[in-house]
């Protein structure tokens, strides 16, 4: 973990106001969608970021990139602080921050060519030159695994691992150091999941990048990640280096996580099944907002939020089981 | 061996297979409707004589023959009693006993000659003419659809009529789609509070009983108005009431495409708001506002069809199939003389032929 950090999040914040009346809209609430997230991600690494359906995931990946406007906080890209600059400063710093859709058939516009999808980037930052134009977009194309001969085609006539490589080439155009990859493959068929998730291993390895990659999947989030962050209700609940996640879970909601996910071995250990289902974002519980789900809840757990707080070889939980150890 | 060659013939074949663009693809799947294609023909075909009418019409829109009135329709014939012509005629007819009924007068024939020379008219409005595609000679009389009550020649007036029943449709949707798509535009694009305004505001004109409005407006306007400018402000009425509607959908339609993958994508990279719009929200749209053009244009030629039907549309002697269907609307009418109806079919056939030719294009377009 020598890598320097490539991307610091300090007390990200974001609201979505919650409004109602006829023409005149009064503020009624607020969905608190990702409510004081702090993490670093290092060059070269992967952050995997898991949680239940609505729990501000994808909020998250996005207002990283400014493509939500986050409500408060710092995002810090190569110790610059990039919530503070404006849209045209920001537009070199979009070449180094580039985002994966889940659906592969929602992300690339019907009516553009494989080749203009790939090249749009290319022209709107004008970094080559018409003549070497269509040369990077072949290098492109193989680079993520599709016959640059299909250069032409429209993305209706690729299956949809091949529009999801599409995706990625045109992510790549801009050469990112980081990657917002917002569950690149839960909407694959299983037998191509693989192959994206390889491919997206190798480009790691090959350019260096770094990734933010969300997702629900725990099986594959262990595959690909470095550290992962567990989130809960626009909260990080706990946060650990992905051997020490999966080998000591401390959070009763990853415990509980774990125990719900497929496909580990018996010697997991067999915590609790979570009952019941996410509450409100808009009026999230007081005190640690997992206690009306907590199989572990005390008194204490009702009343006062649990603080993110690093244990061990950068395990960090927020938890009151774990506060007293520390 | 046989097993290779059919591999490699099929590989060839993938190869050799084009890229099909989504144009080509929608001709391709708009061809196979056979319904939608017929309906288009026969759109270009009427709209194109009624840009010819004055061409293309035996007789002027007034040209009235008093001693002709209500004159059943005369067929073009290749023969008689007498044997057959090699070139075609009609036949002269007399008026017959009482009030109705014309007879054939035996014996003369009246040969159908091309480019004869007519009635006087401007060709597109513009270039002045007396040459018709077809005519026979005087005092011979070609009424393909017969005569009305002024002894004018309906063939003549459905071709005028066509003129103003067809073009209020297209002047009505263009009018109606540049306020629609300009304010559901603005509306869809920016949203809160400007999105909830408009909104609002186009609910109160939908909620408007849009034809009686439509009728008191064309009702308060002096009979003695000229029929052109009657003609506009009916179109600017009619719009008026079509627009809300439209920016509703295309509000909509703005809404969901930005915030479609590809447009964030496109935001990520930088894309500016311009080249976001033009290179992928509109694109995205002209499907659907083809198909809403097609199915709601039968909407604004039905609706100068009743207003000119109840006397507040095009006023006599100006012609429009509305108000030449007010000539057949009773009874007896309708059963001594039913060519009057000839406007009423030519309605039908119109506004068939945009359903027909809607559903091809949106299914053509569209296939999920």
């Amino acid at each position: 973990m020598s890598a320097y950090k490539l991307i610091e999040v300090r007390d990200l914040v974001k609201y979505f106001p919650v409004t109602s009346g006829v023409i005149r809209a009064r503020k009624i609430g607020d969905v608190q969608a990702v409510d004081g997230v702090s993490f670093d991600i290092a060059a070269g690494h992967t952050m995997g970021l898991v949680g239940e359906s609505g729990c501000g995931k994808s909020t998250l990946g996005r207002a990283l990139l400014r493509l939500i406007e986050p409500t408060s906080g710092s995002i810090r890209y190569q110790g610059q602080d990039i919530l503070r600059l404006s849209g045209r400063q920001m537009r070199p710093l979009r070449r180094k921050m580039q985002i994966i859709f889940q659906d592969p058939f929602a992300s690339l516009n019907p009516r553009m060519t494989a080749a203009r999808i790939i090249s749009e980037p290319l022209e709107v930052h004008n970094i080559i030159s018409v003549a070497e134009r269509n040369l990077e977009i072949e290098r492109l194309m193989s680079m993520v695994g599709l016959d640059p001969s299909h250069a032409g085609r429209y993305p209706h006539e690729f299956s949809s691992g091949q529009r999801q490589r599409i995706g990625i080439a045109r992510a790549l155009a801009l050469q990112p150091s980081f990657i917002v990859a917002d569950e690149p493959i839960s909407a694959l068929d299983v037998s191509i999941q693989a192959q994206i998730l390889n491919l997206l291993v190798d480009l790691q390895m090959e350019l260096g990048l770094a990734y933010l990659f969300i997702s629900h999947d725990l099986n594959v989030v262990r595959y690909i990640s470095h550290e992962v962050a567990v989130m809960y209700l626009g909260r990080i609940v706990e946060r650990a280096p992905v051997e020490s996640l999966f080998a000591k879970p401390r959070h009763p909601y990853t415990q509980a996580l774990l125990a719900a996910a497929p496909g580990f071995g018996k010697d997991q250990r067999q915590g609790p099944v979570l009952e019941g289902d996410l509450p409100s974002p808009m009026n999230p519980p007081t005190g640690c907002r997992f206690h009306p789900r907590c199989p572990c809840a005390m008194g204490v757990c009702r009343h006062h939020d649990p603080l993110l707080e690093e244990m061990a070889n950068g395990h960090a939980v927020a938890c009151h089981l774990w506060s007293a150890y520390v | 061996m046989l097993r290779k060659q059919m591999a490699d013939k099929s590989i060839k074949a993938t190869a050799e297979r084009t890229s099909l663009s989504p144009g080509r693809l929608f001709l391709r799947r708009f061809s196979r409707n056979r319904a939608a294609v017929t309906s288009a023909v026969i759109l270009a075909v009427l709209y194109l004589s009624a840009l010819l009418a004055g061409f293309i019409a035996p007789y002027a829109m007034d040209r009235q023959n008093r001693q002709a009135p209500f004159h059943q329709p005369i067929g073009i014939r290749w023969s008689d009693e007498s044997g057959w012509s090699r070139r075609p005629f009609v036949h002269e007819y007399h008026s017959g006993k009482g009030i109705t009924g014309y007879e054939k007068a035996a014996g003369k024939r009246y040969y159908v000659r091309l480019f004869v020379r007519g009635d006087r008219y401007k060709l597109l409005g513009l270039i002045p003419s007396d040459r018709h595609l077809f005519g026979v000679d005087a005092p011979g009389k070609v009424y393909l659809l017969g005569t009305d009550r002024f002894g004018r020649d309906i063939f003549s007036r459905v071709l005028y009529g066509a003129q103003i029943s067809l073009s209020i449709g297209l002047v009505g949707i263009v009018i109606t789609f540049f306020i629609g798509l300009t304010v559901g535009g603005i509306s869809g694009y920016y949203g809160g509070t400007v999105d909830n305004l408009i909104m609002r505001f186009s609910e109160l004109v939908m909620a408007f009983p849009s034809f009686y409005l439509i009728l008191a407006i064309m009702a308060v306007l002096p009979t003695g108005m000229a029929s052109s400018l009657r003609y506009l402000l009916m179109i600017c009425v009619l719009s008026f009431i079509g627009w809300a509607g439209m920016a509703r959908v295309i509000r909509g339609m703005v809404l969901s495409i930005r915030e479609r993958d590809y447009v964030t994508a496109a935001r990520s990279q930088g894309v500016s708001d311009w080249r976001i719009i033009t290179r992928h929200l509109l694109p995205n749209t002209v499907s659907y506002v083809i198909v809403a053009i097609t199915l709601s244009l039968p909407g604004y030629i039905l609706g100068e069809v009743a207003l000119s039907f109840l006397g507040m549309g095009i006023q006599e002697p100006m012609a429009s199939w509305g108000n030449m269907l007010q000539a057949a609307q009773n009874i007896r009418v309708l059963t001594s003389y039913p060519w009057m109806l000839a406007p009423g079919a030519m309605i039908f056939i119109t506004v068939l032929s945009f359903n027909l030719l809607g559903d091809g294009l949106r299914d053509a377009l569209d296939p999920r």
